[in-house]
């Protein structure tokens, strides 16, 4: 247990704010802690989450991704098109085709890095660009509303009436964020191509020197990228219930802040899906922390700034160690 | 059974050739190593060493052999698959490990590399890492990331995973080049068990002492070509240094009588808690002062509080016999200190940037034009005269820095500090990762730099080098100077049963 703690300073520290956070909010404001509230955070973080733990897996392996955001609006437009082409669909064809043009895109990233040796992030600046462009130049800048009624439908699988007001529920981009997680939990942990994930985002020339084969692990990086883009793209056209071009522009950097706070490290080689969920979850709660206390929502992006600076900062520093010290000096 | 192990040959090469654009790496080389035998490649910095390791390991493929046997087993060529089923593996001087993976993770994940998803079995890949562990009679934390560990213990862990891959050939690529005296005593305590085990050993080192002491035969190669094999026994290290070097390296005292010049520097009572406390230190102009002791004994914390990097709680300093209490490094380099640090990958040099680059940046600001900008010309002078004064052999000034070999890139840092015209130059351990042959030729400049009056400050590791270059050597034990030794009248022996007893 003390190992366990050790190994995940980073993750314990945050869970510390994060409870913190909490309390203070359940003491100061009375609609914090309500299972309305608490459902609705889950509902609406859904997506960063599966988002987050698409980026996780290439910051371990070592690169950075600015262009997942706009590449599951990319998939938004064109699935949305192709379903309606096709007379409507169903969920199945719809995890398919997104599923399959997120990991299209992620590919991309992957053959553009790997193939041509340029780093990650001016690659998927690059391509953040292109794919923006490209979007809005083929959309016009229009949304799409007439979507099929099975993706736009509510699907709730945990309901519960509040006395006296609306009923707390939690809805389907839920489940798939559970299950994506999982799944990324299983790749990272317990997959010996998860393991050589870490190893190349750790000590590359070492990696390569063991035989672990680096396109395959970039591949593999960004096409998870990809594909948690895609699904993340299904599920939060089933929230909005509409398709805008430019509605997920500027998310990623967001999401790329809680990663970042939950340890991820942008050298490669460090990152945990524990770490993640917590950085999620904190970005959130602040997030909705502010609304409810009345604060003005610009002060939200300062504060997100100050946590990452005084995370990456005190990183280094051993509390443990600090606190053994100040306790002798008062001996 | 281990009987006619050590019967056969682990390896035999017989006329290897290689080229690389027209240069012969490797001339018609004859190498074997019998099975279970310390062996110890030996050679200067780009002789051919690495390329016959990288051979051997299949990664560069021979444009003649007339024999390629491993194992007993004659084969047409060597591949990286071939040479890893077969039992071979090398531990490169960087180890290749993975920083932030569990100890045990790095011992077994060889295991884990392959495209063919399959789950990772944590418990067993750590009873398995525990096993090889107990084998080499080490413990250490399997769950610790491999950051959390000494240099030594890292080294530890890179074995280890050869040997979970069933090595049977094991190449180390200088791997006591950063450990300590103990922790370089318990390392060739693992390479003697490994043998006992059957296990065959290449050991490549510049230490001549520890080859002599483990070996048991050395195969000696200068400029790609076989010089010869030699049993270890009555071998001598000036005499593998000449047969690697082809001129004969003389290992002599060279401390002269003669009468000591001005005091430069000097320092009384000098202490700061924890790291050294009392020392009282007089180096004279044109005097060359050994400083030797155990690592941990304080003599590079010493030299950061003289370079202004830390700060004495007590004591004074004096310099030319002023005052001198220097407020940081920029301070203390203004005053007329150099210090090349031990540490000449990471700290000493940007491995980045060019060979001129490296050499000027200490003294940008006395290469200005008249409009305030470096001047090419100047920068160029600079350069040149260095190249030629110190002997570097260098290709163009432009090429990183990263291009030169160990004692090239340790005599562009020389120059680098040599170009502030400093009255006194503490160097580090100097010779860390140099071969023997370069190693020579820095002392030779240390020597002519003292003739010229400066004086110098040299820590080192190595006995041996401050008995035969230093004037005086000084031994520095848990912080404190404890003997002055005389190099003309001390001898290698007595000074070493006095450090390590």
């Amino acid at each position: 247990m003390r190992d366990f703690l050790k190994n995940r300073q980073v993750e314990f520290r945050l869970f510390l704010v994060l409870a913190a956070l909490f309390v203070v909010l359940s003491l100061t404001t009375d609609t914090f802690f309500t299972l309305g509230n608490l459902t609705s955070l889950l509902n609406n973080n859904s997506v960063n989450l599966i988002w987050a733990v698409g980026l996780l897996v290439v910051l371990i392996a070592g690169g950075i991704d600015i262009s997942f955001a706009v590449a599951s609006s990319v998939v938004q437009f064109v699935a949305a098109s192709l379903l309606i082409g096709m007379g409507g669909g169903n969920w199945l064809l719809g995890f398919l085709i997104c599923g399959s043009l997120g990991v299209g895109l992620g590919l991309i990233n992957a053959a553009l890095i790997h193939g041509f040796r340029i780093i990650s992030i001016i690659v998927t600046i690059a391509t953040f660009n292109a794919y923006f462009g490209l979007l809005m130049y083929l959309s016009r800048g229009r949304s799409i509303y007439a979507l099929p009624d099975w993706w736009t439908d509510r699907i709730a699988i945990f309901s519960y009436q509040v006395e006296g007001g609306p009923a707390a529920e939690l809805t389907l981009p839920v489940a798939v964020m559970a299950v994506c997680v999982g799944a990324t939990w299983f790749l990272i942990r317990r997959m010996n191509l998860g393991r050589q994930l870490y190893a190349f985002g750790d000590n590359p020339e070492g990696a390569r020197r063991a035989g672990v084969n680096l396109a395959v692990m970039q591949g593999l990086a960004f096409g998870w990228c990809g594909l948690m883009a895609g699904i993340a793209a299904l599920m939060q056209v089933n929230i909005v219930q509409e398709v805008v071009p430019n509605a997920l522009y500027g998310r990623e950097l967001e999401v790329l802040s809680a990663v970042v706070l939950g340890g991820a490290r942008l050298g490669g080689g460090k990152g945990s899906i524990s770490g993640c969920i917590l950085g999620v979850m904190f970005v959130a709660v602040t997030q909705n922390g502010l609304n409810l206390l009345g604060v003005s929502p610009f002060a939200f992006q300062m504060i997100i700034g100050a946590a990452i600076l005084i995370a990456i900062s005190t990183s280094n520093i051993d509390f443990g160690k600090v606190f053994a010290s100040a306790q002798g000096g008062k001996k | 059974m281990a009987g006619d192990v050590n019967e056969g040959y682990a390896l035999r090469l017989k006329g290897v050739t290689k080229v690389f654009g027209g240069i012969k790496a490797l001339d018609n080389v004859d190498f074997d190593v019998r099975a279970g035998e310390v062996h110890c490649l030996a050679g200067e910095n780009g002789c051919g060493k690495s390329t016959l390791i990288k051979i051997v390991t299949g990664v560069y493929r021979p444009e003649t052999a007339d024999l390629i046997e491993l194992f007993g087993e004659k084969l047409e060529a060597i591949t990286p698959v071939m040479a890893r089923a077969k039992g071979v593996s090398v531990i490169w001087q960087d180890l290749a490990l993975f920083p932030n993976m569990s100890v045990a993770e790095n011992i077994a994940f060889d295991e884990m590399v392959g495209l063919r998803p399959k789950g990772v079995d944590h418990a067993g890949m750590k009873t398995r890492a525990a096993a090889v562990l107990a084998r080499l009679g080490v413990t250490l934390d399997l769950n610790a990331p491999l950051e959390s560990l000494l240099i030594a213990q890292r080294q530890v862990v890179a074995i280890a995973r050869a040997l979970m891959n069933d090595a049977r050939l094991i190449f180390m690529d200088e791997p006591t080049a950063s450990l300590t005296q103990s922790e370089t005593d318990r390392l060739l305590d693992i390479v003697r068990k490994l043998s006992a085990d059957g296990v065959a050993i290449v050991f490549v080192s510049h230490r001549l002492a520890e080859v002599l002491e483990i070996a048991s035969r050395v195969t000696a190669v200068r400029d790609g070509r076989l010089v010869g094999v030699y049993p270890t026994k009555g071998m001598t290290q000036a005499r593998l240094g000449e047969l690697m070097t082809g001129h004969l390296l003389e290992d002599k005292v060279v401390a002269a009588s003669k009468d000591s010049g001005p005091i430069v520097f000097q320092a009384s009572g000098l202490t700061r808690p924890k790291q050294f406390t009392d020392i009282d230190l007089t180096i004279h102009a044109g005097e060359v002062v050994g400083l030797v002791g155990l690592i941990g004994a304080g003599r590079t914390e010493l030299a950061h509080t003289i370079m202004g990097m830390t700060q004495a709680a007590s004591g004074t300093m004096q310099l030319q016999g002023k005052p001198y209490r220097p407020a940081s490094i920029r301070d203390a380099i203004a005053q007329g200190l150099a210090y090349v640090s031990e540490d000449r990958l990471q700290l000493g040099l940007l491995q980045k940037q060019s060979i001129a680059d490296n050499a000027a940046i200490a003294v940008l600001d006395t290469l200005l034009d008249g409009t305030g900008l470096i001047s090419p010309a100047k920068k160029d002078d600079l350069i040149t005269g260095w190249v030629k004064k110190l002997g570097i052999k260098i290709g163009k000034p432009e090429n990183a820095i990263s291009t030169l070999s160990g004692g090239n890139q340790q005599k562009v840092v020389l120059a680098k500090w040599l170009a502030t015209q400093p009255k006194l130059l503490i160097l580090d351990s100097p010779t860390v990762g140099v071969d023997v042959g370069a190693r020579a030729g820095i002392f030779r400049i240390v020597r002519e730099l003292a003739d010229q009056g400066l004086a110098i400050l040299l820590i080192t590791d190595e006995v041996t080098e401050a008995m035969f270059n230093a004037d005086r050597v000084l031994h520095m034990a848990q912080g404190r100077i404890i003997a002055a030794h005389d190099p003309r009248t001390t001898s290698v022996a007595q000074m070493e049963a006095a450090i390590y007893a």
